[in-house]
């Protein structure tokens, strides 16, 4: 009879112990940077909707912060709305609904702003995602990429972006890039220079939103 | 290139370095002749009699593990048909003792039958009709000899009386035939009664008759198995084949049913875990858990069973008195409905988990929401709840294929055990033969090597002993390794 309680004891020892696993490393964490600068501000229609697949895609557990790019990006006041979700489904399904309601309030009212911080914003990224400890760390760049930096914003120094991968995400030709393709080419180019300078374990840009939208996140 | 060349005496003309080489292994190889042969010899053997110790190590071992497998299997056949045989005299003991219970009480009631039927059988024999008095008094009548009126009233009076006398006579007649046909009729039942029990007691004596035949049955094959009858054990390894197969075929079954319940409660349990934590790279804890869950019931049905005693996996169980297994018994069986519950709860949370997350996807993909249909959107959940209650109690009968199985697979084992030993045994034995043979092939395959040292050798023997039976020898010699080359 003893022998049986203990294998009882032992299988539910089981459940408590397993339940006290790292979660962490296996966890997902994105910050996504959506660029409000000039005529691009009317894109938010789309970020929204990269929201919402992003908010589809991630699981309990996982780490989702939204933040707006404007002439000095390195702040916290720039994060439009961050969640860790809830180890449980239910609360996480519920959370998804709060970020999602605050992601269409803010889009209803974003107004543009004057410079382009996309280096503020991207180091103030890194810093909320290494502070999560995810195991997968992506910053999602919703931008034409054309940085321009207001007076006095200094941004031409290293930084760091180790083991994150950043996703540009519909990078839009500008009336210039038109003009001389290489303009649009060398700067894709110096950025991904740039980040994998910085540490970031990938580049990846994506533009067409219909059907290639799965390459934002790496699978697990 | 390099290499070559460091071997070469003369790097400038190889065939001629390569020659002194030759001439020169040639020379080794000759004066190492018997040396190498004793070497070939000496490896040879140890290596044709180690095969062969193995080989016959490998049959003993082979022959030993049979008799081993023979006495186990024949152990539990032993087992086997004896509780066959005491679960089948216990069946004939209830029977026996039923009937016999019975059987004074058929027996009065049949003595009554009886009794009634004699009675009334008694009181239907046929009473004569009492000797018309009529007749004597018409003799005394007919003496009288003087004729007149006296006689002739005499005689007509006589008539009617008669006419009277007769006509209640039949009447008393008939009434008695009646009553004898009633009291006739009133046998039936009891007789119908006699032959219903008498049919009753014929058909149970035939069953018993059968039980006794089959109790023979199995006495035969329980004194076959005491008397080690090769028949027996080939029908008893048979037996154990054909029950590992169809213990597996069930065990599948139950496998498929385990994996459904395991689909069912994997989701819902990530409520309970977290949906987020790993035991390792992929191994969810919430997976785990229901896996946990399932193994729970698994056991709890094992439990059940065994102190039900209908398997016999565990001895402690099966020896425990009654009370301490009725208990476990007990303890089992709130443990399994409380495990049914709980899974059926989860089947319950795993629908409303579904229908939020389909909602949320309807939300975040901005559709239009679906029309709902209460009683189609309910039956999908009730089913679910119904299966979650139900699987772990079909779970647990899976107990009965385990038994069956892991008894079997002794059997099963044991066999090809046996068959792997002999099959290496004979392949040991096979190489131990080649070997034995292979340092004749050597020896010829190296004497090749140096026939032309040997060649001289012979010569210059024969050119020594210049004898003719020496010269006969030689040319056998040269003969016999020309052959060989």
């Amino acid at each position: 009879m003893n022998k049986f309680l203990t294998l009882l004891i032992v299988s539910f020892g089981m459940i408590l112990v397993s339940a006290c696993g790292d979660s962490r490393i296996h966890s997902h964490a994105v910050y996504m940077l959506v660029d409000t600068s000039g005529t691009y501000a009317q894109e938010m229609n789309k970020a929204s909707k990269i929201v919402n697949y992003l908010l589809a895609t991630l699981n309990p557990g996982d780490s989702l912060a939204v933040a707006k790019v404007e002439t000095r990006s390195f702040t916290e006041k720039d994060i439009i709305a961050k969640v860790t979700f809830d180890k449980r489904p239910s609360q996480a399904t519920s959370q998804k609904r709060r970020f999602k309601n605050n992601i269409e309030v803010f889009a209803k009212q974003v107004k543009g702003s004057a410079y382009t911080d996309i280096t503020g914003g991207l180091i103030q990224g890194a810093e909320y995602l290494n502070e999560t400890k995810a195991g997968i760390k992506t910053i999602v760049v919703f931008s034409d990429m054309q940085q321009e930096l207001g007076k006095g914003t200094i941004r031409d120094f290293p930084i760091r972006l180790d083991g994150i991968r950043i996703v540009a995400l519909n990078v839009t030709k500008l009336g210039t890039d038109n003009a001389d393709p290489r303009r649009y080419l060398d700067r894709l180019a110096q950025w991904e220079a740039s980040v994998r300078k910085a540490g970031a374990t990938d580049w990846v840009v994506v533009n067409d939103l219909e059907n290639n939208i799965e390459s934002i996140l790496a699978t697990r | 290139m390099t290499t070559w060349n460091s071997w070469l005496f003369w790097p400038n003309s190889v065939a001629l370095s390569v020659l002194a080489l030759a001439v020169l292994a040639m020379l080794f190889l000759y004066a190492a002749r018997k040396p190498m042969h004793g070497v070939i010899h000496s490896v040879c053997a140890l290596l044709s009699q180690s095969t062969r110790f193995i080989a016959r190590w490998l049959f003993l071992c082979a022959d030993n593990l049979k008799l081993r497998n023979q006495s186990v299997l024949l152990a539990h056949g032993q087992e086997n048909q004896v509780t066959v045989i005491e679960r089948e005299f216990e069946r004939v003991g209830n029977m026996v003792r039923k009937d016999m219970q019975e059987f004074p009480a058929l027996q009065r009631r049949m003595m009554e039958e009886a009794t009634r039927i004699e009675e009334d059988y008694r009181k239907c024999g046929e009473i004569p009709p009492p000797p018309p008095e009529w007749v004597s008094a018409l003799q005394s009548v007919a003496k009288i000899k003087t004729g007149g009126d006296i006689p002739r009233k005499l005689l007509e009076d006589i008539n009617k009386s008669i006419q009277k006398i007769h006509d209640q006579t039949v009447a008393e007649f008939r009434r008695s035939y009646e009553e004898r046909h009633k009291i006739l009729q009133a046998m039936q039942p009891s007789w119908r009664s006699l032959e219903k029990m008498a049919g009753e007691m014929d058909k149970k004596m035939l069953t018993l008759q059968t039980d006794a035949k089959q109790i023979d049955g199995h006495m035969g094959k329980l004194q076959d198995i005491k008397a080690k009858d090769n028949k027996t054990e080939h029908a008893l390894t048979v037996s154990g084949f054909v029950q590992l197969a169809i213990s597996s075929l069930v065990m599948v079954i139950a496998l498929g049913g385990a994996f459904i319940n395991y689909k069912l409660i994997a989701l819902p349990m990530s409520e309970m875990v977290g949906a987020s934590d790993y035991i390792t790279n992929s191994l969810k804890t919430s997976d785990v858990a229901a896996l946990v869950i399932i193994l729970m019931e698994a056991s709890m049905g094992l439990f059940l069973l065994e102190s039900l005693r209908i398997t016999q996996l565990f001895p402690r169980i099966a020896s425990m008195d009654d009370r301490m297994r009725q208990r476990l018994m007990y303890a089992s069986l709130i443990f399994l409905v409380i495990l049914a519950a709980i899974e059926s709860s989860l089947a319950l949370m795993r629908d409303i988990l579904v229908a939020d997350k389909v909602s949320l996807m309807r939300d975040l993909t901005s559709a239009a929401p679906a029309g709902s249909d209460g009683l189609l959107t309910s039956i999908p959940m009730i089913g679910q709840m119904i299966m979650g209650f139900v699987l772990p109690f079909a779970l647990a009968f899976v107990a009965i294929p385990l038994e069956s199985a892991v008894y079997s697979m002794r059997t099963v084992l044991g066999v090809f055990l046996v068959q792997a030993m002999r099959g290496l045994g004979f392949l040991l034995r096979f190489t131990g033969l080649l070997l034995k043979r292979l340092p004749k092939v050597l020896e010829l395959a190296y004497d090749v090597l140096i026939v032309i040292p040997l060649l001289i050798e012979r010569w210059v023997i024969g050119m020594r002993a210049g004898s003719p039976g020496a010269g006969n020898t030689e040319d056998k010699e040269i003969s016999k390794l020309r052959r060989a080359a």
